[in-house]
């Protein structure tokens, strides 16, 4: 074990250089950089919430900061899986001729999302400010939510690098499970208008309960309950389990598949 | 047990399965299993190589094209695992298997630098005292906030080969990496290594230039069609060795 740390520790700096290329090189070239974090989520925002409340009307106060902070969990789900997904196979040419803790490139991709994850929550915070939604205590808690699904995004997106080496097919397939996962979780829609059968499927999708989790906070003035944590907890932890023993399991072979 | 081996292999054998009987949908996955197709069709790479090296010493690995040395490496270099057998190494290695392997196209030299010493698993702080050296020695004061991607494979041997020398590590592996480069370059390269040596850095050169292994190593290992054919003194191997082919 004292191994495992002492080498997650030499490769630390590679962390930090691994994030800082990600972030690099996506803003490279263009004019306004690393604003496009922030302005990316905003115009998304306002391109949603134009077309949903004039299409369907639901019956929610502050439309916009619901979609919006729905939004903000979801899309951090999808992009950071999604990128985790294909970093051994990215890193490949890398792998096969240097020696390099594998999970290291799992792990860049997680925190990279993590940093887009902050500055959608900032931008998030400007539309409340704009639309005077009124900012409650509550929302000193809001690490609670964003822990929650940092942490089950990495325990999804380890176990999705590990097996898609060896399955391509993963690959395709996970984008239009991407998107059913999307319309089982009330991004959009209030979970009023679902009936009760539906519902019960909805609430077992454990992003709904970590985006429930979210909106209490943010929007509801409302202390997340203890149940709702500790099923987190216990789902993040099953999923974290599950995925480091996969990797662990498949690592060595990885170089063989890619 | 006083064993002052600073590599030893025991005992390695590694497997490859053939392209051919790669399997990569789970559609195929699940046919080939019912009919029991699954690579039958395997090719040992290495088969029971065993030698051990000491401090110090500088090992030449010669043998034709095909015949495991590049393998043999990777495996002490901790990228690929053995399939049988196990390779104990005792210190820090710094793997030169592909120039500039380690690279990101897209960034500039400079940023390059910073990335590569992660993946040797330096820091940022102790990268900063080897800038200048690492620039100076590849001569590319006036590139360095150029992307990577518009070097010559010159200019990015010369960086790769300075960033992979920094400090002392107590092992080197070279792969056919002095054949890059001008005449000039090779020069300052086995300079650079000749230090390195006698700092008590321990080599690791593979090269088909059996001239450059002699004027580098002490002792080698040649490797035919995966098996050690001989390893001793590096005089005794190379004159064989000439006289085979």
């Amino acid at each position: 074990m004292s191994t495992y740390i002492q080498n997650f520790i030499k490769f630390r700096p590679l962390l930090n250089e691994l994030i800082m290329r990600d972030i690099k090189t996506k803003y490279r070239k263009s004019i306004l950089g690393v604003f496009w974090t922030i302005l990316n989520p905003l115009f998304m925002m306002v391109v949603l919430s134009v077309v949903f409340s004039n299409l369907f009307k639901f019956d929610i106060e502050y439309f916009p900061v619901y979609l919006l902070s729905g939004q903000l969990i979801f899309n951090f789900y999808n992009e950071a899986t999604t990128s985790a997904m294909g970093a051994i196979i990215d890193n490949g040419p890398l792998i096969k001729k240097i020696y390099v803790p594998k999970y290291v490139f799992v792990l860049s991709r997680i925190f990279s999302s993590s940093i887009n994850l902050l500055a959608s929550f900032t931008a998030l915070i400007f539309v409340m400010l704009a639309m005077r939604v009124e900012l409650h205590y509550t929302v000193l808690l809001v690490p609670i939510p964003l822990f929650f699904i940092v942490f089950f995004s990495l325990g999804v997106g380890i176990l999705l690098a590990a097996i898609t080496v060896k399955f391509r097919d993963i690959m395709h397939l996970y984008s239009v499970f991407v998107t059913a996962l999307m319309y089982l979780t009330p991004v959009i829609y209030p979970m009023s208008i679902l009936p009760e059968w539906l519902e019960k499927i909805v609430l077992l999708n454990p992003i709904t309960n970590i985006l429930m989790m979210f909106r209490d906070v943010m929007m509801n003035n409302t202390v997340p309950s203890v149940s709702s944590i500790l099923l987190a907890a216990v789902e993040v932890v099953v999923v974290m389990a599950a995925g480091l023993y996969v990797f662990y399991k498949r690592q060595d072979t990885f170089i063989l598949d890619i | 047990m006083e064993n002052m081996d600073i590599i030893s292999v025991d005992h390695v054998s590694m497997r490859f399965r053939l392209a051919s009987e790669k399997v990569d949908s789970l559609k195929e996955y699940f046919i080939k299993t019912l009919k029991s197709q699954i690579s039958t069709n395997e090719f040992w790479a290495l088969n029971d190589v065993s030698f051990q090296i000491q401090k110090g010493d500088a090992l030449g690995l010669i043998g034709l094209n095909g015949s495991g040395k590049s393998t043999m490496l990777k495996i002490i270099a901790g990228v690929l695992k053995p399939t049988k057998g196990s390779v104990a190494v005792r210190g820090e290695v710094a793997p030169l298997i592909e120039l500039g392997a380690g690279f990101d196209y897209d960034l500039t030299a400079s940023e390059n630098i910073f990335l590569n010493g992660a993946l040797m698993g330096r820091s940022h702080e102790e990268m900063e005292s080897y800038y200048d050296g690492i620039v100076e020695f590849s001569e590319l004061k006036d590139f360095i906030d150029v992307p990577v991607k518009n070097f010559s494979s010159g200019m990015i041997a010369r960086l790769a080969f300075a960033i992979a020398t920094i400090g002392t590590p107590d092992i080197l592996i070279c792969d056919e990496v002095l054949s890059v480069g001008d005449f000039r370059f090779q020069e300052k390269c086995h300079k650079r290594i000749g230090e390195m040596l006698e700092k008590g850095t321990t080599l690791l050169f593979v090269s088909h230039s059996i001239e450059q292994v002699e004027g580098l190593c002490n002792k080698a290992v040649w490797l035919e069609h995966g098996n050690v054919k001989m390893f001793g003194e590096c005089k005794e191997v190379a004159e064989i060795y000439r006289t085979a082919y």
